[in-house]
């Protein structure tokens, strides 16, 4: 049985979200705009979701668009706002995910870019560094997707407050694996994503205060508060509803299990001299470790690990194959080497003690017959 | 679920919607299932570094060369995304601003869509002129109107295949050629024609076609867009982050979805024209039920026009009683994207319908798990609900006394 422990790409469906979703999926359809019978069921079914969704962000469900995903919610924020505030400037991470730093790029002269330290932490002189009169949106993810990094958000949310600046934060990947709290931080728009959360792929959220102006991107008819056209997916959404009811109810438990095992894995590697752990000083998600190996080639130690029945990634799914270093690690002044020498490990619910064993195992492994091959000790002299 | 809405009849009302969305199909759902849930293959298709990513990438491309097949396209030609309205948008959006400093003018048609007419108002918000063309009384573009609409500065052609209200299929073959012949983009939105009519893309001179899966009996939230090869139609995406699909969409791939389309379009390829045979008696069926009765109109082309619809305007009957009176049949008075509006539908004033007929409109659509016994049972409730409305009009009343109601002069309120 192979070992999955790339949980940040997509994480497998939960059985009961399966089991929600299956009588959306049936003989018994409707199109959610419809005002017959079918129809109306099919809308009672989003707004409970509607819900739950709203639970788990700490959000008012008015305040929840369902999107097609987390890349949707992303493009709708950026692209939307800047169609309202032509005038203004904008300032994200220069860690974000690619569905959000690709349209602030699409959206380039009127964007700035905040740098991050060596642990990957976004500090306030960073964000003062770029802010300008017209800066009136931020946007910082509450935690990274390849190091794991959480940022310490309320300090700039205070900041951009006090300059009439809106916030927004991409919580895809902390959703499920840390407490939110949209309405409290203060924050006026957050991305979600399902399929992170052991919900269903192609659906999402855009959480958002009224108070910040966005257009629709997508048109052709008034769904989601005439803010994203196209008729409602029914079952993912649903899905997305009851993936959210069971994050809340497990977050403690999953994230206690998902550190165990973390931990044991980063006590594991202290063995290899030659792994170091990125962003280890910074406060990260539970569940995920990046690792660079001094003298080794990421994509290749991706292949041998899977060779072995080990599914891990370098960084992003979003970015995989491609051979630049990640832009995270790059961000942070990793040096090239050992940013391409770099594996992400995520845990999820469903790991084991013995996922983490055969890991190190698989690790020792292949870091030894690599130190006794000529072609390895070349590279490394 | 039932006890969700507390409805008097216990019975399920009829679906004759099929329009509006499809039921998934069993065999569909089989194959999804594959793809969920944490014994499945759960991958997300865009992880290059192990076997979980593979196999979904791998089931991804499987379902792009059966939605290929259906319409004669090669699968390198197909884009997913998340519907139809995706698809529409990135077309329309993504043509029109890639091609901007070749001209900025648009023709489309007022029986369209919402996703392609809301695109294009868009459009005119950033600066294009969109040029919408008034259908004949048929539903049928008259092509020398549009030949006449078209501009040096015309860089984009945007007609339905199938409108979704009366289902009457334009001929996109000779519209096509006319684009052609002046280098003109044509797309073509196919959400409604997909699997109900036959498509062979390699001869269609088409640069771009919208699918939607829940139409023919797919999954909710996956699309796909045609974007012809050779020669290659450019567009810019309209969706940034990742440069998924060929840089065309990004955002993860949801491959149950993606497989559910793909089985749809598969299952819609070997059954088309047996289903098409079956449904054509039963629309026939139920049109012949009611046709006798006084003041029935079609809207629409009988003859240009798919197996599945029906659309009719019952006079002196106000279709929003008529609906209520209808509860047992789950129907719409039009597309189920304006059904909540009380606005007659604009796609029947664009024939040129009063608003009393307009008003007075059903729409029954007819699908693979419509019975016989189901029209039956339909033909006998319309007759019944028309006919005791009309007993309580007084407009029919007028009108049974031979007065012209077209000729009362209305006291204002």
């Amino acid at each position: 049985m192979a070992v999955y422990l790339d949980n940040n790409a997509t994480t497998a469906l939960d059985e009961k979200v399966l089991e929600a979703m299956l009588p959306y999926m049936g003989q018994v359809t409707g199109n959610p705009s419809s005002v017959h019978r079918f129809g109306r069921l099919q809308k009672d079914a989003i707004e409970q979701a509607r819900e739950s969704v709203a639970q788990l962000a700490g959000a008012r469900a008015e305040q929840v668009i369902f999107t097609s995903g987390g890349t949707e919610s992303n493009n709708l924020l950026l692209i939307g706002f800047n169609r309202r505030e032509k005038e203004s400037r904008i300032a994200v991470s220069a860690i974000e995910h690619m569905s959000l730093l690709e349209p602030a790029q699409h959206l380039a002269p009127k964007v700035d870019f905040v740098q991050v330290d060596e642990n990957g932490r976004i500090d306030l002189a960073a964000v003062e560094q770029v802010m300008t009169d017209q800066t009136s949106l931020l946007s910082v993810m509450t935690a990274n997707n390849e190091t794991g990094v959480i940022q310490d958000l309320s300090p700039l949310i205070d900041f951009a407050a006090e300059r009439n600046c809106f916030f927004h934060t991409d919580a895809s990947q902390a959703a499920g694996k840390i407490p939110l709290n949209f309405v409290e931080s203060g924050v006026h728009a957050m991305t979600m994503s399902a399929h992170k959360l052991y919900g269903p792929l192609g659906v999402g959220a855009l959480v958002l205060d009224k108070r910040l102006p966005i257009t629709k991107i997508q048109f052709g008819g008034s769904q989601e508060k005439n803010l994203r056209a196209g008729t409602e997916n029914v079952p993912a959404i649903v899905g997305f509803g009851r993936a959210a009811e069971l994050a809340m109810a497990d977050l403690q438990t999953t994230s206690s299990h998902v550190r165990m095992l973390r931990d044991a894995l980063e006590k594991g590697l202290k063995e290899f001299s030659t792994v170091s752990i990125f962003a280890q000083q910074a406060e990260r998600l539970p569940n995920t470790v990046q690792l660079g190996i001094e003298g080794f080639d990421g994509e290749t130690m991706l292949m041998q690990l899977d060779r072995k029945a080990i599914a891990v990634s370098s960084g992003s799914a979003c970015t995989s194959g491609k051979t630049e270093p990640s832009h995270v690690l790059k961000a942070m002044k990793v040096p090239d080497a050992l940013a391409n020498s770099a594996i992400r490990v995520s845990f999820g619910k469903n790991n084991t003690m013995s996922d983490v064993e055969t890991l190190l195992t698989a690790l020792r492994d292949i870091i030894e017959i690599n130190q006794h091959s000529p072609v390895m000790m070349a590279a490394t002299v | 679920m039932s006890d969700q809405t507390a409805h008097k009849s216990t019975e399920q009302p009829i679906y004759l919607d099929y329009s509006a969305t499809t039921p998934i199909d069993e065999r569909v759902v089989t194959e999804m299932l594959k793809y969920m849930g944490p014994d499945s293959s759960f991958g997300n298709p865009a992880s290059r570094s192990h076997n979980f990513g593979w196999t979904a990438e791998a089931a991804v491309e499987t379902a792009r060369k059966h939605v290929a097949d259906l319409v004669g396209a090669n699968p390198k030609e197909i884009i997913f995304t998340s519907g139809a309205t995706e698809s529409d948008n990135l077309a329309i959006k993504g043509v029109a601003h890639f091609n901007k400093k070749r001209g900025k003018h648009i023709v489309t048609c007022k029986t369209e869509h919402k996703a392609v007419l809301d695109s294009c108002r868009q459009l005119e918000r950033e600066g294009y002129e969109v040029t919408y063309l008034d259908p004949m009384q048929n539903g049928l573009i008259d092509l020398k109107v549009l030949e006449d609409a078209l501009r040096d500065d015309t860089t984009l052609v945007s007609i339905m295949h199938v409108n979704n209200e009366i289902g009457v299929i334009q001929d996109i073959e000779a519209i096509g050629k006319i684009c052609r012949a002046r280098k003109i983009i044509f797309h073509v939105d196919a959400a409604q024609s997909a699997g109900k009519v036959e498509i062979n893309l390699e001869e269609l001179p088409v640069d771009l076609m919208s699918f939607s899966a829940h139409k023919i009996y797919g999954p909710k939230g996956v699309g796909a867009l045609y974007v012809q090869r050779k020669p290659r139609v450019r567009l810019e995406a309209q969706m940034h982050g990742g440069g998924h699909e060929r840089g065309m969409r990004s955002g993860t791939l949801a491959t149950h979805q993606i497989v559910g389309m793909g089985e749809a379009f598969r299952i819609a390829r070997e059954e088309l024209v047996e289903e098409n045979k079956r449904l054509l008696k039963l629309r026939n069926k139920l049109y012949d039920g009611v046709k006798d009765m006084e003041e029935v109109y079609v809207n629409g082309d009988m003859d240009h026009r798919i197996a599945g619809n029906i659309n009719i305007s019952f006079n002196y009957v106000e279709g929003e009683s008529l609906l209520m009176a209808l509860s047992d049949l789950a129907i719409s008075s039009g597309s189920a994207c304006t059904s909540a509006s009380l606005e007659p539908s604009y796609v029947l004033r664009a024939l040129g319908r009063n608003d009393e007929l307009a008003h007075s409109s059903i729409r029954f659509t007819m699908g693979r798990y419509t019975t016989e016994e189901e029209i039956d049972r339909t033909i006998k409730y319309v007759r019944k609900a028309v006919e005791k409305l009309r007993e309580l009009s007084p407009l029919w009343d007028m009108y049974k006394d031979g007065i012209d109601i077209d000729s009362i002069e209305w006291a204002a309120h």
